[in-house]
């Protein structure tokens, strides 16, 4: 694992008497497309705020790309782009204008041909000239996408990026984000409360609630950390039950006629399934019911 | 990296509708005054010089375009500190209240960068308000009327200025108008560090510029020490130069008192703009 560029210790916060967060720890490493799960109010924006400089902590230490961003805020910045909550952008500016005004202070190429590519990446060629009031939250948040990029950052910090879009939308973000990470490179942050999202996108993840970091990563670890719940669905649940009897190590949860729910380790399933159709069974339907979802709701629960 | 900020901020103010009200405001103003004056003026006049009428035996065109620039100056300089408000208490809490600024503060610019370039753009801004209502004031004045002789009544009575004696005294009361304008405009940007609406800084630089007004002309022992100090008193400055002799050390110590004004306004926008957590 390469060094961490983005180190979280100790890191607290108060709003007046609300604690915010209480000594929030956490790592990212270069390459990453890190998690950053909570519940809504877990404190996930406040540490973005404070990653930022958009707020002061009130404890802790913050370093990124080994620097520390009390005394070289301006250094660490110029390598990071970001999207905090929603991108807000000047309405009355056109896209390109609006490109221009962040990407002229970050240090980035703002000819038109940089900018044309930048927004035909995102999806909005053809809209550089049209003013924001005209743009649907969507388009904002392509757009949004396209400012954090335009200066090449290394770091991409997103926060809720998919909030409020459509089915769509959603869909053609998480690519976009894909795209960056597998194709440039580049280490991603990205908060969110959607638990598929982070499933589907991270390799690594901190699950923060109430302020606190609860446990860190990476996906495919902590999704093992607790076993599997799997529903079998099959031609013959009394046989299938009775077979199950020489197998200790799955543990029978549930049955409703052919469907049997089973307590597992996930690497297993490939091979139990094959073990039960070896035995003359027929398996119509395998559904995972344990998740990553269960995994955090316990964790947040708790 | 600040020269672009500066850039970037002045491409923001020129891009707002509400940017081109105060030019507009000025231009139907002065053209109101100016077309009263074309149809009515000598009867203005008549007015001020009947005291004098019994002793002085008036020559010429006293109508002229330089009185006009003058009346015109002396009548707009006290609505000016709305029309430059309008625009710079926007500068952060617009931004503020917009998300922008959360935008704009995640960019490798230190928050003192970002204020002294909203500070200098509204500054230029302020310049060109008060150039437009020069250029308004002064060179319509003189296209509409002609040139002449400029006749000021103060308050030690009648004082003629040669043409040739009038341009310099302009520019100087320009000059000095501009500084009690950027103290204005000083105030509304250090209000608006503190709003995260932008309506709030421009009402509050308002009601400050009228309360301190109050204090300047109640004629009450209470408030004698601190008239003096108050940027209201010195807001009328520019009409030093237009008495014979000039009086030069009042006109140094209001500009004195305005950039003090200035410096320890800017202080105060700094100070608390730098630990400003950014929530909006």
């Amino acid at each position: 694992m390469s060094d961490p560029i983005v180190e979280v210790r100790q890191l607290t916060k108060a709003y007046g008497k609300f604690q915010a967060l209480h000594e929030v720890n956490f790592e990212v490493h270069r390459g990453d497309v890190f998690g950053f799960l909570g519940p809504n109010g877990a404190g996930k924006s406040t540490t973005i705020r404070i990653l930022l400089s958009l707020i002061s902590a009130d404890s802790g230490t913050l370093s990124l790309f080994g620097m520390p961003l009390a005394t070289h805020r301006r250094e660490i910045l110029q390598k990071i782009g970001c999207i905090v909550e929603k991108p807000d952008f000047y309405k009355y500016l056109s896209a390109r204008r609006n490109l221009e005004i962040f990407g002229r202070v970050s240090g980035a190429d703002t000819s038109k041909r940089n900018i044309d590519a930048m927004l035909a990446f995102v999806g909005l060629e053809g809209r550089a000239n049209d003013k924001l009031g005209g743009f649907s939250h969507g388009m904002r948040q392509r757009l949004g996408l396209a400012q954090a990029l335009l200066h090449q950052p290394e770091l991409i910090v997103l926060d809720e990026p998919t909030t409020g879009l459509d089915p769509q939308g959603i869909i053609d973000i998480r690519e976009l984000i894909l795209q960056l990470s597998r194709e440039q490179g580049k280490t991603i942050i990205l908060s969110s409360h959607l638990l598929s999202e982070i499933e589907l996108i991270a390799n690594r993840m901190v699950i923060i609630n109430k302020g606190r970091s609860l446990a860190e990563g990476s996906v495919k670890e902590l999704l093992n950390a607790e076993e599997l719940v799997v529903t079998f669905e099959l031609n013959d649940g009394a046989a299938a039950v009775a077979l199950l009897q020489q197998r200790p190590e799955v543990v029978l949860r549930e049955q409703h006629d052919n469907r049997l729910t089973l307590q597992i380790n996930r690497e297993e399933v490939p091979e139990l399934n094959q073990w039960l159709q070896s035995q003359g069974l027929r398996v119509y339907a395998i559904e995972s019911k344990r998740k990553l979802e269960d995994y955090f709701l316990k964790l947040v629960n708790n | 990296m600040f020269g672009k900020a500066i850039y970037n901020e002045f491409i923001k103010i020129a891009a707002k509708p509400r940017s081109y009200l105060g030019l507009a405001a000025i231009t139907v103003l002065v053209g109101v005054i100016l077309f009263a004056m074309k149809i009515d003026g000598l009867t203005y006049i008549g007015f001020i010089t009947a005291g004098f009428e019994q002793s002085l035996l008036f020559e010429g065109d006293i109508l002229n375009g330089n009185l006009m620039g003058f009346i015109v100056l002396q009548m707009l300089i006290i609505h000016v500190p709305l029309l430059i408000a309008l625009v710079t208490g926007d500068l952060i809490s617009g931004e503020a209240a917009m998300g922008s600024l959360r935008m704009l503060a995640t960019r490798p610019l230190s928050r003192t960068q970002i204020l002294l370039s909203k500070f200098v753009a509204g500054g230029l801004y302020t310049f060109l308000i008060l150039l437009w209502l020069g250029v308004m004031a002064l060179g319509v004045s003189n296209l509409m009327f002609g040139p002449g002789d400029l006749m000021v009544l103060n308050s030690d009575g009648l004082v003629v200025l040669l043409q040739d004696d009038v341009l310099w005294r302009f520019l100087s009361g320009f000059g000095i108008a501009y500084l009690s304008l950027l103290t204005i405009a000083t105030l509304s940007i250090t209000l608006s560090c503190f709003s995260d609406n932008s309506i709030g800084p421009i009402v509050a630089t308002m009601a400050i510029i009228m309360l301190f007004t109050l204090i300047g002309t109640l004629d009450v022992p209470v408030f004698d020490n601190v008239r003096p100090f108050l940027f209201t008193t010195h807001m009328a400055a520019w009409r030093s130069f237009f008495e014979d002799p000039v009086d030069y050390a009042a006109i140094r110590n209001s500009a004195i008192i305005l950039v003090a004004h200035i410096v320890v306004l800017l202080g105060i926008a700094t100070y608390h703009f730098k630990r400003k957590d950014i929530l909006s």
